[in-house]
């Protein structure tokens, strides 16, 4: 079985050392992903599994067999940038960019999150089929992404522009 | 940096990962969701040779009812905990201790069976197992037995499982309806582990607390029940809580140490004012 990357399949690695997040950057030489840590603490290789955020330095290729991984080059559309990514830019929401891969990759799995109702620590209307976007929850959702720049509130202004008000 | 050499297997049944538990005699480890191993791994803190991974174990997933309490497979994942329906019904302290668990992205794959095994000192969920009375159902080839959180813990990520036993359930009883849970952490970060946290759950009837369960983390080698006070609780009327005394007894059964986030005194300090705080709130609402 293969593993889908960006609608592309590709053959997982025979040896099962290779976390998710080296076959991405060091066989795929897919290097919008980050190594920031490699223990799970700052979120830079955040991609989405399914749709789903996860830290790709805390997981295994060969779990991923059959699942389908979108990273930060498989965003964008065929008309150009994802509109969260032209956002970041408006806003200034980086300097050095490292973080911004996974602080991209994590607000769209945020906005899932959302829009299918899932609370978190500051939701207060728990039984709302969508949760509300608020900049408290933007901040409390988006706490697994540090950056080390200090570009959090222009990275919240681009996803409060993106998300906030939108249809989800 | 790459962990160790080792062997991957993903057995699809309970039977067949404890085979390969008992097989690897004690040289195996159990990934769950990850969040934890793999920087061991990564680290080389841990070398198992085999590592048998239980996430393709469908019959270990998921909540269900059973007699008397709540069933939950080992590898539900800490954010499937958060929106399930039957734990917002029958165990809402369990719902918000998992949510100051790591950040989304940790408990998308994180699992509730992971961190309770693993029995990291100030993480939450080996606290919510101990506060709220749950067991643990712990399968080998040798056959099934169920540990109480309680005496699950032995010191820090050290625990009564054997290396050849898998956790295949947690089971948590049921609480009076009414119980009222209270959920504190003290955390430098959303998302850190605690400094200092405290899960207490008190079942009122008839004025009086009939039950009451009550657990540290962050305050000690391993997660810690406040016996004390809740001997002091236990049927109490629940008007007129003396929390600051009851506070103080809580804080006596604890063994914090001095580390480079906090020192013990800072630590007893604390617990003792958010266990006081927590329980005048709480008398307000029996
Ligand atoms: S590199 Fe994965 S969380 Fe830091
Ligand atoms: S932009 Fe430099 S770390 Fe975030």
């Amino acid at each position: 079985m293969a593993i889908r990357i960006n609608g592309t399949e590709t053959r997982a690695p025979a040896d099962p050392r290779v976390s998710l997040l080296d076959l991405l950057r060091e066989t795929l030489h897919l290097t919008g992903t980050k190594k920031g840590c490699n223990q799970g603490a700052c979120g830079a290789c955040t991609v989405l599994a399914d749709g789903e955020r996860i830290l790709s330095c805390l997981a295994l290729a060969v779990q991923f067999e059959g699942r389908s991984i979108t990273t930060i080059e498989g965003l964008a559309g065929q008309d150009g940038m994802h509109p969260l990514q032209l956002a970041f830019i408006e806003h200034d929401g980086f300097q050095c960019g490292y973080c911004t891969p996974g602080q991209i990759c994590s607000a769209v799995g945020m906005a899932a999150e959302l829009a299918r109702g899932a609370p978190s620590a500051v939701t207060t209307d728990l039984g709302a089929a969508t949760v509300r976007f608020t900049g408290e929850e933007a901040r409390e959702r988006m706490s697994g992404n540090l950056c080390r720049c200090g570009a959090h509130n222009g990275i919240i202004a681009a996803i409060t522009q993106t998300y906030a008000g939108a249809a989800l | 940096m790459k962990p160790a050499p080792f062997d991957y297997v993903a057995p699809t049944t309970i039977d067949a990962a404890c085979a390969l538990l008992a097989e690897a005699g004690g040289g195996a480890l159990v990934l769950a969701g990850g969040q934890t191993l793999m920087p061991l791994l990564a680290l080389r803190m841990s070398q198992p040779f085999i590592v048998v991974d239980i996430n393709r174990i469908d019959a270990l997933k998921g909540v269900t009812r059973v007699e008397g309490g709540t069933r939950i497979g080992p590898v539900t994942r800490q954010n499937d905990i958060i929106t399930d329906t039957i734990l917002a019904e029958a165990l809402p302290g369990l719902v918000t201790a998992t949510q100051h668990v790591g950040h989304h992205q940790t408990r998308d794959r994180g699992t509730v069976g992971g961190s309770i095994a693993f029995g990291e000192p100030a993480a939450e969920l080996p606290a919510a197992a101990v506060a709220l009375g749950a067991t643990i159902e712990a399968r080998s080839i040798r056959g099934t037995r169920r540990i109480a959180a309680d005496a699950l813990y032995l010191g820090p990520y050290a625990t009564a499982l054997e290396p050849d036993e898998l956790v295949t359930a947690i089971h948590f009883p049921d609480w009076p309806a009414g119980t009222i849970t209270l959920f504190r952490e003290v955390a430098r970060r959303p998302g850190d582990f605690a400094l200092v946290g405290l899960i207490g759950a008190f079942a009122v009837t008839g004025g009086r607390i009939a039950r009451v369960g009550i657990a540290w983390f962050g305050m000690g080698p391993t997660p810690i029940r406040a016996r004390q006070a809740e001997a002091a609780l236990r049927g109490q009327p629940a008007a007129g809580l003396d929390a600051r005394g009851v506070a103080a007894l809580a804080v006596a059964d604890t063994a914090p140490f001095d580390d480079h986030h906090a020192t013990a005194e800072y630590r007893r300090t604390v617990g003792e004012r958010i266990f006081s705080r927590a329980l005048a709130e709480a008398s307000v609402l029996f």
